[in-house]
């Protein structure tokens, strides 16, 4: 029955063992240290005997807490997966010169560089900032867990399902060689009609879905969940700034699920919305795909501005400087966020006027975007600056990303970017963007926050490791991509014949190469940490003298955040709390009423993988199978009656005196 | 001996010293003048730029933890003559580089003509621009010379200081065609043209390439671009046409198939509406070519009847396995119903009908929006001025 090809394609549809990368020993290798990797993590798993532990308190948990740390996991993982690739462009880069053809052909290569963007994006820096601000924003505010806590398990479920997607993509068929924006007529069935269009089409549908709904979820909880006191002008500045993403989020991610739509259509029933005859356009995408695109940098940037405002006023001992101007700030900023979006193809002919236009709306962004650096600035001065990590990084990316800003605004000057468009020079742009704003915010916001979330402050010699190879690494690594930039290279070649420009990227791999060590020096300040965290134990809650709600609690905070809400009466609410010496309540505790964990989401995010699988392989049986489950799975899981449940007020009592004595021991 | 240890690095920044940073350093007049709005833009925000990472690196300095002496106003939040200042400093500088910008994106069109050559040497009118017509193949580029009848393949020459109109294309995918020393670059679509009209000043060979990544062969999608002296440009005519080759319609089809690091082509003659056929995606014999498709489209279209007026797709070539979707029908195109020199001859009074829009060089003083011509409901003469006659 099996040597029917009838039989093999109903079953695999155009899944073949060809299609398996045996003959890349490159992929071969890396699939061998996966597996091994991930055989000894189920193996000691299984021996440790944690699935259940794992099931229980995590994968099922509704709690933004744990939600967010496994943001912050995911992300950390597919660091590494997007770093890998980084490093072995650089590494082709700097190689393939002389007629040397370098180590990778063009099929793997444009694999890498096209991976190496979209899980960059989606997979590293959106769980990141989506990590942060799930942990943060409910506690900051004085809330017990988010709006919506099953839509979040659900969310964080469907963003890992894109993840595995993406994974599957590197050992079975391909991913995409069309840039990480897979503009058509290239992405179109005629130009590239295997399954790695696929991949990125299903595997960014079914995180888009995870991303969507995680931005309803917070905008609810940031309008409705508030504590009493707390007006919008009250807000901590990282709340407004989730609250102004998460708009953009639902406002923008809309338009990136319908264009997918339509290149899926395109792809599988022969519609002609953006291929080159019957009509089509493949302009309408490029338009499409930026109207998402741009708001989406600003999705990155804006929760890290957040971040950087926080941590420069609780680390210059200092109110922040200008909030209201902050606010309006970053207001502005997501309104013009949506006028801008030309600017990423100036060079596709549109008239003076239209370039000129949104020309001069992004440079207008770069006035609220400078109020901001004024504040940070004002900030610091006439304060008492501890120069912590979390401050350390953000001088960093004060001092790094004004340079980005400024390279921003120079692209923003059509004549100047018909010379500099898809040059190294972009490159460089959007990477001390987004390294230098971005992944240094990130940093700054684990570091700040990492006690908050386990009790103990993260190892201060690793960490100032991590940051000095990190921030030199940058420099190093993408200075000289400006210079090649000047010289006329453009990006996402292969191959070069200028012999010249080698020195150049030799630098540049050996940027990357301190951004590698940079890295490690992070996992190893995590692992030296979790060793020593006895030494590092922060009993008191506020290891910082902060400023914000979230430091009222205990670290870790319960389960339920804080036993009673708290009364808002300032702007930054906790110090104001401690200047008029707030006493914690020490009795009267009454019953909790928390959300109660479900495995739904895990099951519909396994289920859209399957049908995501199913979907690329044209195993039609497998899509459709998939898809019933989910509806069967979600329709199900309507008739769940068991959603929530009661901490008694003796537990809460219990918690609440384990932290009195705490308190207590440490004074 | 320590201190003589950086010297070391010296034949390392020779090296660096040794590049060509043509993008700064360009051979033709408009890339010169993007070069300058480049430089000039940097030096406008460089005044606040650098006040800002200054004060930075100062405040972060003088009020740190240990620094006793420095002033310290934990409750110090709001001033609103600073505030007044955050915004200004930042908003003075968008208007002048919000002003040049406006200006130099209007002047600096790459559709507008050239109204100078150079610095100090306006266009004289006695000399027609050179006109080429561009196309990028997967994955080479083909120019067209239609005044002189010849085509190469990745090499491109032009006369210094006469004025050159591209007209550019593509046959696949979206390509960028950008030569840095002459003039910033455009993106080349299929089925759609876009314009750069360029100088080039200096003699030299330049590079040329794709500047939007566009597949396997991308790396390779070179061209040598030669400034030449009128002397040896009509040599390197001269040589172009007795090298004999003959681009026709089948050759073009031969051509476009995909391929890797070409070498330079020539041919000696072409057909003269190819880059027609190209730009209306009708190269291959018997499709309808989009102006035609476009006009009957004007007229209210040929209703349901035209669904049927469809071909399998014969392919030419077949890049990989199949080219249609899998749930979409086999690969067809719209059969064609005039040829190209039909449509070409039909295609001036037309355009005269609908009229274009005013080109009179901008001259930077005023500013006025282009002005166009109302269009005419196009009237069924139209239609029958393209419908073949079989009598």
């Amino acid at each position: 029955m099996f040597d029917n090809p009838a039989v093999l394609k109903a079953i695999f549809g155009r899944l073949t063992l060809d299609q398996l990368p045996l003959h890349e020993p490159i992929v071969v290798a890396t699939f061998l240290v996966v597996a091994l990797g991930g055989i000894a993590v189920v193996g000691a798993i299984t021996y440790f005997r944690l699935w259940g532990y794992l099931w229980r308190e995590w994968f099922t948990s509704v709690d933004h807490k744990k939600i967010g740390i496994m943001y912050m996991a995911l992300a950390t993982i597919m660091l590494l997966r997007g770093f890998a690739d980084a490093i072995m462009m650089r590494l082709q880069q700097s190689l393939a010169f002389n007629g040397s053809e370098g180590y990778l052909n063009a099929h793997h290569y444009d694999q890498i560089f096209t991976a190496h963007g979209v899980i960059m994006i989606f997979f590293v820096a959106m769980p990141f900032v989506t990590g942060l601000m799930n942990y943060v924003v409910p506690l900051q505010i004085g809330a017990r867990d988010v709006s919506f806590p099953f839509l979040n398990n659900f969310s964080f479920w469907m963003t890992a399902g894109g993840v595995v997607l993406v994974m599957m993509s590197l050992f079975i068929g391909e991913f995409a060689q069309t840039g990480w924006l897979a503009y058509p007529p290239l992405s179109g069935i005629a130009y590239s009609p295997n399954s790695g269009v696929d991949y990125y089409i299903w595997a960014l549908q079914i995180a888009g879905v995870g991303t969507t709904l995680s931005g309803i979820n917070l905008i609810a909880t940031i309008v409705k969940m508030r504590a009493p006191g707390m007006t919008l002008m009250r807000m901590p500045v990282f709340t407004w700034t989730s609250l102004c993403t998460n708009v953009l989020i639902v406002a923008a991610f809309p338009v990136l699920t319908a264009v997918l739509v339509l290149l899926s259509l395109d792809r599988y029933v022969g519609t002609n919305f953006f291929t080159n005859d019957f009509g089509g356009s493949p302009m309408m995408y490029v338009n499409f795909i930026w109207i998402w695109g741009h708001p989406e940098v600003y999705i990155l940037i804006l929760p890290v501005f957040g971040v950087f405002s926080e941590v420069t006023s609780t680390f210059a001992g200092k109110r922040l400087f200008g909030y209201t101007s902050m606010v309006y700030a970053t207001v502005v900023i997501t309104v013009l966020s949506y006028l801008v979006w030309l600017h990423h193809f100036f060079t596709m002919g549109s008239g003076a006027s239209v370039n000129s236009f949104f020309g001069i709306t992004t440079m207008i962004i770069s006035i609220p975007t400078g109020a901001k650096m004024f504040n940070w600035l004002f900030t610091m001065y006439r304060g008492r600056i501890r120069f912590e990590l979390p401050m350390m990084w953000t001088i960093a990316f004060m001092l790094t990303f004004v340079i980005g800003g400024m390279t921003g605004v120079l692209l923003a000057v059509p004549p100047a970017d018909f010379i500099l468009h898809n040059s190294l020079f972009l490159i460089a742009h959007f990477h001390n963007v987004i390294i230098g704003g971005v992944v240094f915010g990130i940093f700054a916001g684990i570091n700040f926050w990492f006690p908050k979330a386990f009790g103990f402050k993260l190892d201060d010699f690793w960490g100032k490791v991590s940051f000095w190879f990190w921030v030199i690494g940058f420099y190093v690594a993408f200075m000289p991509l400006y210079a090649l930039g000047l010289m006329g290279v453009t990006r996402r070649l292969r191959v070069f014949e200028d012999p010249s420009l080698q020195i150049w990227f030799v630098i540049a791999a050996f940027g990357a190469f301190l951004i590698l060590l940079g890295i490690v020096a992070f996992l190893v300040q995590i692992a030296v940490s979790i060793r020593n965290r006895e030494k590092l134990r922060d009993t008191t809650g506020d290891p910082w003298n902060a400023r914000t709600l979230e430091w009222a609690t205990s670290s870790p905070p319960p389960a339920y955040n804080f036993a009673f809400t708290p009364v808002v009466h300032d702007l930054d609410a906790w110090w104001d709390m401690k200047e008029n010496g707030y006493k914690r309540p020490l009795e009267g505790f009454k019953p909790i009423h928390m959300p109660s964990n479900t495995g739904t989401g895990v099951i519909i995010a396994v289920l859209s993988v399957a049908t995501g699988f199913g979907l690329v392989w044209y195993m039609w049986w497998l899509a459709a199978l998939g898809f019933v489950g989910i509806l069967a799975v979600a329709i199900a899981h309507t008739f769940n009656y068991h959603r929530s449940f009661n901490i008694p007020a003796e537990e809460v009592a219990r918690t609440e005196a384990a932290r009195t004595r705490l308190l207590a021991g440490q004074a | 001996m320590r201190r003589f240890r950086i010297f070391a690095l010296l034949p390392v920044l020779f090296a660096l010293g040794g590049c060509n940073f043509v993008v700064l350093r360009p051979s033709g007049d408009i890339a010169l003048q993007q070069r300058d709005l480049l430089v000039v833009s940097t030096l406008l925000m460089l005044l606040i730029i650098i006040p800002v990472m200054a004060l930075t690196a100062f405040f972060a300095w003088k009020y740190r933890q240990s620094n006793k002496a420095a002033d310290y106003r934990p409750d110090w939040d709001h001033s609103t003559q600073l505030e007044l200042v955050i915004w200004a400093a930042p908003l003075l500088i968008i208007i002048c580089l919000g002003a040049l910008t406006w200006m130099g994106t209007h002047l600096l069109d790459p559709y507008r003509p050239l109204d100078r050559l150079a610095r100090e040497q306006p266009l004289t009118k006695s000399e027609p621009p050179l006109e080429v017509e561009v196309v990028a193949l997967d994955w080479k580029w083909l120019f067209i010379y239609p005044q002189y009848g010849v085509a190469t393949v990745n090499e491109l020459a032009a006369p210094l200081d006469r004025a050159i109109d591209f007209r550019i294309t593509s046959s696949a995918v979206m390509n960028s065609f950008y030569i840095p020393a002459l003039a910033g670059q455009i993106y080349a679509m299929p089925g759609m043209q876009t314009k750069l009209h360029a100088v080039i000043n200096k003699p030299g060979t330049f590079e040329g390439f794709s500047a939007n990544y566009s597949g396997a062969g991308f790396s390779g999608m070179r061209f040598a671009f030669l400034g030449l002296s009128n002397a040896d440009f009509d040599k390197w005519i001269g040589e172009a046409k007795a090298s004999g080759g003959n681009l026709q319609r089948a050759d073009y089809l031969e051509l476009e198939r995909p391929s890797e690091n070409v070498p330079v082509q020539r041919f000696g003659s072409v057909e003269p509406a190819l880059f027609s056929a190209i730009l209306n995606m009708c190269v291959e014999p018997g499709k309808m070519c989009m102006a035609e498709m476009a006009s009957i489209d004007a007229q209210g279209g040929l209703g349901l009847e035209g669904v049927n007026n469809v071909l399998p797709r014969a392919l030419a070539y077949d890049k990989y396995t199949r080219r249609g979707a899998v749930f979409g029908p086999e690969p067809t195109f719209v059969a064609g119903i005039c040829t190209i020199e039909e449509l070409e001859a039909a295609k001036a009074p037309s355009l005269a009908r609908i009229g274009v829009p005013d080109l009179s060089p901008l001259t930077g003083a005023g500013l006025t929006p282009p002005a166009y011509t109302t269009i005419r409901a196009p009237s069924m003469s139209l239609i029958d001025a393209l419908r073949p006659t079989n009598s």
